[in-house]
């Protein structure tokens, strides 16, 4: 491993390059000036996302405000109500209040966990919400680690052969994927892989986690994965390719590094340079790249749950926009929203404290 | 001839030569021409009433034959008389979203760097707000709140993909304000908006044209992603002919004349922008120029 990591004040890491030594560290164990840097960076970092995680409350419910038509009878869309009750509906929604009282009221509501209530489903928005999350980690969790292993993979072997054909080709995919809407992506998969075209047979199901007759037990999870497989490609497919750019132009930069020649010249095989010195030390801030850019895979996912009926947030979100049901549609856009902001932050403090050269800096 | 002309002649020259030798975006190029030829003659050749499903001519769902080169879909109308007329929708919504997407970007990339302090700082961090957050989904809610119609789809593109192209911009224009002319210039008493439309502007210009093409080829993706989400402009464009095929079984049923040709036309012209726009960005981008 070439990238050290200490854990805690006692593993002592060295000043940074910039500050006299023993001028931070001295007193009762204190913490060093590197760490005391990287606290500021991820204290500077939570503020920053405690603000737009602020300007998504404040943007979701001006956004919503700004539907057309009375609110009420928008929410409660294609409900019968008499007068009466939508008076009762208004009060309760708190239509009848000054803005400002509005917005607290909805801001306090949001921070317990309260976001609002479906008029589709009669239930909470939070509830149905609760229920999606695990179906989209499934899928999104799964997708992620064959995509980031994919890329990570393909993009080493294209920058250690740079120029070859391999490096060719796979550019050359990675230019057609990005090209390719997801969703015509999975309506082709869909087609051949589902559906069956001429001499190939349907062996994956269409839609859905699991079919109604599931079986119980371990044979359960065979049945999930089975309709898991036809939506992770597609999503693999989706973001694999820039895992793979990104991989492939930060090797790239290292394979010109002096102590790469270093590691040549004592004699490794070519394996070892690649594997113990370049790879591990371009992996990082591919790594980080990835989870900064997870908003498209939360995109891929939306897109990707439509085609397959996949019975995760992204479906929900897709029902919503359709009916419209705008309770469920705000929830689900904060929560979106909010999760793809904490695993920026998350990232990008990590970031800071597993690359030395960023930490003293 | 004045001096000024055959300097622009000559730029524009030397521009030709170099984007020449760009053998793919040349490809794309010609992609392109054709692509928006064939929309705008489509008016001139093809009778739109054939897209009227009450007025539509043949069986419903029939493979290609020699009345229907691409088979029929739903309802009998033509798909390739769909294709056609689609591709001014698709076209267009790609064109306008980017442009708009290219003056806001444009705009607050520029501001942000000429202004330093704290107007530069509120200006970024909503920048930056716009670049992390998931803009499909952004623009599915503007979409669905704003109601149907070209203009709102334009609109939820175009406020939801700017913020890349300002942090660009942003990067070009501290550059650009760090050179020798432009402080002569302020010496000599040039305001904020001389300093940034005469001598910031020009300078950026390249940067902001090679980034409107690949602008372009994402705003495509996005609409029709947007369209077939459910979030359309009311128009026949290749995302909503993709719906329709999802909607009425033409995938499951192996109706593969209905799925393969909107999706191969919307990859193709993608694709064609991608290549333009890099070729544009090796022309023009003097970073890349050396390395290239």
């Amino acid at each position: 491993m070439t990238v050290p990591i200490e854990t805690g004040p006692a593993a002592g890491p060295a000043p940074g390059p910039g500050e006299a030594p023993g001028k931070d560290t001295g007193k009762d164990g204190a913490l060093s000036g590197a760490w005391r840097g990287v606290l500021r960076y991820a204290l500077a970092k939570l503020g920053g996302a405690l603000l737009s995680i602020g300007m998504v409350v404040v943007a979701t419910f001006f956004l919503f405000r700004m539907i057309p038509g009375d609110p009420a009878i928008a929410y409660t869309r294609d409900v019968p109500l008499t007068p009466d009750q939508l008076d009762l509906l208004r009060r309760q929604m708190g239509l009848d209040r000054p803005l400002p009282e509005q917005f607290l009221d909805f801001v306090l509501k949001a921070l317990q966990g309260d976001l609002g209530t479906s008029y589709e489903y009669r239930r909470p928005v939070a509830e149905l919400i609760g229920e999606r999350l695990g179906p989209t980690l499934l899928l999104v969790g799964t997708g992620l680690t064959v995509a980031v292993t994919l890329g990570l993979w393909q993009g080493t072997r294209a920058a250690w052969n740079h120029g070859g054909r391999l490096d060719r080709f796979s550019t050359g995919i990675s230019l057609v994927l990005w090209s390719v809407p997801t969703f015509w992506l999975g309506l082709l998969l869909l087609m051949v892989f589902a559906a069956g075209v001429g001499p190939i047979p349907g062996i994956f199901p269409t839609r859905g986690m699991e079919d109604v007759d599931a079986p119980g037990g371990p044979l359960y999870l065979l049945h999930v994965a089975h309709h898991l497989v036809l939506p992770c490609i597609t999503l693999v497919a989706v973001v694999y390719a820039q895992y793979l750019v990104v991989m492939r132009s930060s090797l790239l930069d290292e394979i010109g590094q002096d102590y790469v020649t270093t590691a040549r010249a004592k004699g490794l095989r070519d394996a070892e340079v690649r594997l113990r010195h370049a790879v591990p030390n371009a992996m990082l801030p591919t790594v980080t790249l990835v989870f900064l850019h997870i908003g498209l895979v939360v995109q891929g996912a939306v897109t990707t749950e439509t085609v397959y009926s996949w019975p995760g947030l992204g479906l929900l979100f897709y029902e919503a926009i359709k009916g419209p049901d705008f309770a469920v549609m705000q929830g689900t856009f904060m929560v979106l929203c909010v999760a793809v902001i904490v695993m920026n932050t998350l990232a990008d403090v990590l970031y800071h404290v597993l690359d030395p050269r960023v930490r003293s800096a | 001839m004045s001096e000024a002309t055959a300097r622009r002649r000559e730029g524009i020259a030397r521009f030709w030569r170099d984007y020449r030798a760009q053998r793919a975006g040349l490809y794309g190029a010609a992609i392109l021409v054709a692509a928006v030829l064939a929309s705008l003659a489509t008016p001139l050749v093809t009778d739109p009433s054939g897209l009227d499903v009450t007025r539509a001519t043949g069986a419903k769902m029939a493979p290609p034959s020699l009345a229907f080169p691409l088979g029929t879909d739903e309802s009998g109308r033509s798909i390739l008389l769909m294709i056609m007329w689609g591709s001014r929708v698709s076209l267009l919504i790609g064109f306008l979203s980017a442009l708009l997407s290219m003056v806001i970007g444009t705009v607050v990339g520029i501001t942000a760097g000429h202004f330093r302090g704290w107007p530069s700082a509120v200006l970024m961090r909503v920048t930056d707000w716009f670049l992390v957050l998931p803009s499909l989904v952004l623009a599915l809610v503007l979409a669905a709140i704003l109601g149907g119609g070209t203009s709102t789809i334009v609109l939820a593109i175009g406020v939801t993909s700017w913020a890349s192209t300002a942090r660009l911009i942003r990067a070009q224009t501290l550059a650009v304000e760090a050179r020798p002319y432009v402080e002569r210039s302020r010496v000599l008493g040039a305001g904020h908006w001389h300093v940034m439309t005469r001598h910031v502007l020009p300078n950026v210009a390249p940067l902001v044209l090679a980034n409107t093409t690949l602008t372009v080829a994402s705003a495509i993706v996005t609409e029709s992603t947007l369209a077939f989400l459910g979030a359309d402009s009311g128009q026949a464009s290749w995302g909503s002919m993709l719906r329709g095929s999802y909607d009425w079984g033409a995938v499951t049923s192996g109706a593969w004349w209905y799925v393969l040709p909107p999706g191969l036309c919307i990859v193709a012209v993608v694709l064609a922008f991608t290549l333009c726009g890099r070729a544009l960005e090796a022309v023009l981008n003097p970073r890349l120029r050396g390395a290239a």
